[in-house]
């Protein structure tokens, strides 16, 4: 490296070769590899507080549990089983359509890559629209959570809280996974919109979404069986 | 003692530049969207000192009215009520909008790509967004203290927060919400950039060990704060739609807050005390000419202090009606706190011990910080003691312990620092003279306001009450007067600074004599940090005649 700060600067990202420069190296990195090992590390990191975040509302539904462990049994007869499964079931299909979609971008198919991500988008759309229908019949049975539960049958003890408190968590959990799934919606549109920069010498953008997505499909593998699958 | 320290106007072949990363592109609009680690530093700096400036205005007000037991400022009456949302603000204030981000945002910003021979921080429009999110996060703190009255404390104990208090603690709790996140973006692209952008030859046993304690509190900051995020989102929901998880009225468990909180604010004592570590061990070897003494180790006990603070914080909940047994692991695992912080002190000490010391205004603050923590760290023993915290709990011992950490330690370190880094960030030198009345002061002052506290403490006297018994009033007297002098300290660190920029640029780029790679490029840097891509030939802190030095333990 003895190449001068001015001449990097100069010339956007050229390194000392003399190599064609890529439009999307930033001056800072020496290397494009560098620039995309720094990203992935940025985006394992911020999926780390992801897990950390949710890991809160986990060991909350834990202990909520454990203080009403039949009314959340009961509670979670009110979910439609079968519905959660499709979900499941979908949800792990786009995961491996992304992947399709991330190695497809990795070497240089964009054709493919775009297929493989309007797929992906597909299957989101789907998760969303089912979730829409869990939603409208929880509210039309009156599942809400907290001061809103207005559902027979009312809690077994009197003067707890359980269902109301299933519910809540309910709302939060499978809500704030639904934010994910929407901004990562957003997200693949983006991506196709710019799919034309994707090839095998820049497909950061691409390869960290896949990262995002599979951990918002990986989430939802725990979400499911702890409300649709407690005995 | 003066030779070693003008080691030459600039290194390097090249004459000082003319453009720097301040006189460049100087718009108000440039410096709004700059992606800039050194001018985004600078900008977290004004902004953390600005709530500092307010932070302190309101621990003056506070000790007015406790100086007589008429709970009366200027002769007028202040409530309960009144008394409470002051401290409110004032904690919140200090904690979330000055001492978390102040030595990350601000200092670490503008040196860490520095140190590390780098041309910017790993992501810098990310670190731009991240001082947008925390001033968009303190002008909503603010607003809600103010107009929304929020007196729960900065620890928002439910059942408190949820049902009795009848204030904006959903907004409130929203606006620490969005300051966490600004904290977690600067964690993460400090992570990224230590891993990714150090200079070539630079391993990591090779890095300055401001480095490794920056890196330290950043890991605490990206695995802490999203639990005190979705804790605060937790309340704020609670509080809307009246779901039983925090508050016994609607079946919840209050204690489980404190968990949860604590499971959080404990690390974060450490990421407000681990920068303040990290500016020590930078402090030290420089102005005693000596290599630092025991450098994994200090390493080492940066990483096991993030470690350890996961793991201790039960110890604020003895009296909340946790198990005896959770107590008693808990009581123990906060012991292991203090073999890491003595491993440091201990290395501090012995870098200093034969050393060629000189005695600049920096040195000074190290080693205010030295004494202080000494006290505010074997003090913390005194708490983590089972026996002894239910005694103490609540009462002015404990504020004068987190005072002794947070701000004996912590804000001295800061200030160490900030005269430190001041010639390169400005490119002048401050009055030495003035830098040595502030510390002085601000010693001085220190103790008198918080000694009394450990002592009437000790005694009974209850923390968060705005009036006391007769028999506490010299304590209480002696306090706001030392109050008065830590004040005047303040002002007097802001008169000196701020006179040395009334003067042309004079700072050398070494006026230290460091050997980290901040000294190695111009005072103040160019906007691209380095004419050269910097590469390491020596280890930190070595301070071997030229002849003798070499890379390698």
């Amino acid at each position: 490296m003895s190449t001068t700060t001015t001449d990097l600067h100069a010339h956007g990202g050229h390194d000392s070769h003399g190599e064609h420069h890529n439009p999307f190296h930033q001056h800072h990195f020496a290397t494009m590899e560098q620039q995309f090992d720094t990203a992935k590390i940025g985006m394992w990191t911020f999926l780390v507080t992801e897990v950390l975040m949710f890991g809160g509302l986990f060991v909350g539904f834990g202990l909520s549990q454990a203080k009403y462990p039949q009314e959340f049994v009961d509670a979670h007869h009110h979910l439609q089983r079968w519905a959660g499964s499709l979900n499941t079931v979908v949800l792990l299909f786009s995961s491996w359509t992304m992947v399709m979609a991330v190695h497809a971008a990795q070497t240089s198919q964009k054709a493919r890559m775009k297929m493989f991500l309007w797929i992906t988008l597909l299957c989101a759309c789907v998760f969303m629209g089912v979730k829409y229908y869990e939603y409208s019949h929880k509210f039309e049975e009156g599942l809400l959570p907290g001061m809103f539960y207005h559902s027979q049958p009312t809690d077994t003890i009197p003067g707890s809280h359980g269902y109301a408190t299933f519910f809540a968590f309910y709302f939060m959990m499978t809500g704030l996974h639904g934010i994910h799934i929407l901004i990562g919606m957003g997200l693949i549109l983006w991506l196709l919109k710019n799919a034309d920069n994707f090839n095998s010498e820049w497909y950061t953008p691409v390869d960290l979404f896949g990262l995002y997505w599979h951990i918002v499909d990986m989430i939802w593998i725990y979400l499911f069986p702890l409300y649709y699958l407690i005995s | 003692m003066e030779p070693v320290l003008t080691s030459g106007q600039h290194v390097g072949d090249h004459p000082r530049p003319e453009k720097n990363y301040l006189n460049e592109n100087t718009r108000v609009w440039d410096w709004m969207t700059t992606v800039d680690h050194k001018r985004i530093g600078l900008m977290y700096l004004v902004g953390s000192l600005f709530f500092f400036l307010i932070g302190g205005m309101l621990a003056l007000m506070l000790r007015l009215v406790l100086m007589t037991p008429q709970h009366t400022m200027f002769g007028i009456a202040v409530d309960a009520e009144m008394y409470n949302r002051m401290f409110t603000l004032h904690g919140a204030i200090m904690v979330f909008l000055f001492i978390i981000p102040a030595i990350p945002g601000s200092l670490t910003n503008f040196v860490l790509p520095l140190m590390l021979g780098a041309k910017d921080v790993a992501f810098p429009k990310l670190n731009l967004a991240s001082f947008y999110v925390y001033v968009a996060g303190a002008i909503m703190a603010v607003s809600s203290i103010v107009i929304g009255a929020v007196d729960t404390g900065w620890t928002f104990y439910t059942p408190y927060s949820s049902s009795s208090s009848q204030t904006a603690v959903a907004s409130m709790t929203m606006a620490a919400f969005i300051l966490g996140f600004s904290s977690i973006l600067t964690g993460l692209n400090f992570i990224a950039t230590v891993h990714k952008l150090r200079a070539p030859g630079m391993g990591w046993f090779d890095m300055p060990l401001f480095i490794w304690g920056m890196y330290s509190t950043a890991v605490i900051q990206i695995l802490a704060t999203p639990v005190l995020a979705i804790t605060l989102v937790l309340l704020a929901i609670e509080k809307t739609f009246h779901i039983g998880i925090f508050d016994p009225k609607y079946g919840g468990d209050p204690v489980l807050f404190q968990h949860f909180f604590w499971f959080y604010s404990h690390p974060a004592v450490y990421i407000m005390i681990l920068p303040g570590m990290a500016i020590i061990s930078e402090l030290i070897p420089t102005f005693s000419k000596k290599t630092i003494f025991g450098y994994r180790a200090i390493a080492y006990s940066s990483v096991s202090l993030a470690l350890v603070s996961f793991i201790v914080w039960g110890h604020h909940m003895f009296v909340a009606g946790q198990s005896q047994l959770a107590n008693v692991v808990f009581s123990a695992l906060t012991f292991l706190v203090a073999i890491p912080s003595g491993v440091k002190v201990f290395n501090w000490l012995t870098t200093m011990y034969k050393g060629n010391i000189v005695l600049k205004t920096p040195m000074w603050f190290a080693i205010a910080f030295l004494i202080l923590f000494a006290i505010g760290g074997l003090t913390g023993i005194f708490l983590g003691t089972l026996s002894t915290n239910i005694h103490l709990t609540d009462t002015y011992f404990v504020v004068a312990h987190f005072h002794y950490v947070m701000m004996g330690s912590t804000v001295t370190a800061f200030l160490g620092g900030l005269y430190y880094w001041w010639p390169k960030m400005t490119g002048r030198m401050f009055s030495e003279k003035g830098g040595k009345i502030s510390c002085a002061l601000w010693f001085i002052g220190f103790n008198a306001t918080f000694i009394p506290q450990f002592i009437m403490g000790s005694q009974g006297m209850p923390r968060r009450y705005y009036n006391y018994l007769d028999q506490f009033q010299p304590f209480h007297a002696f306090s706001t007067v030392g109050s008065w002098i830590l004040g005047l300290s303040l002002f007097t660190v802001a008169g000196v600074l701020l006179a040395s920029l009334r003067k042309p640029a004079d700072a050398p780029d070494d006026p230290w004599g460091g050997t980290t790679l901040e000294w190695k490029t111009s005072s103040p840097p160019i906007t691209h940090n380095f004419h050269d891509q910097p590469v390491l030939e020596r280890e930190p802190y070595d301070y071997r005649p030229a002849g003798m030095a070499g890379k390698g333990h």
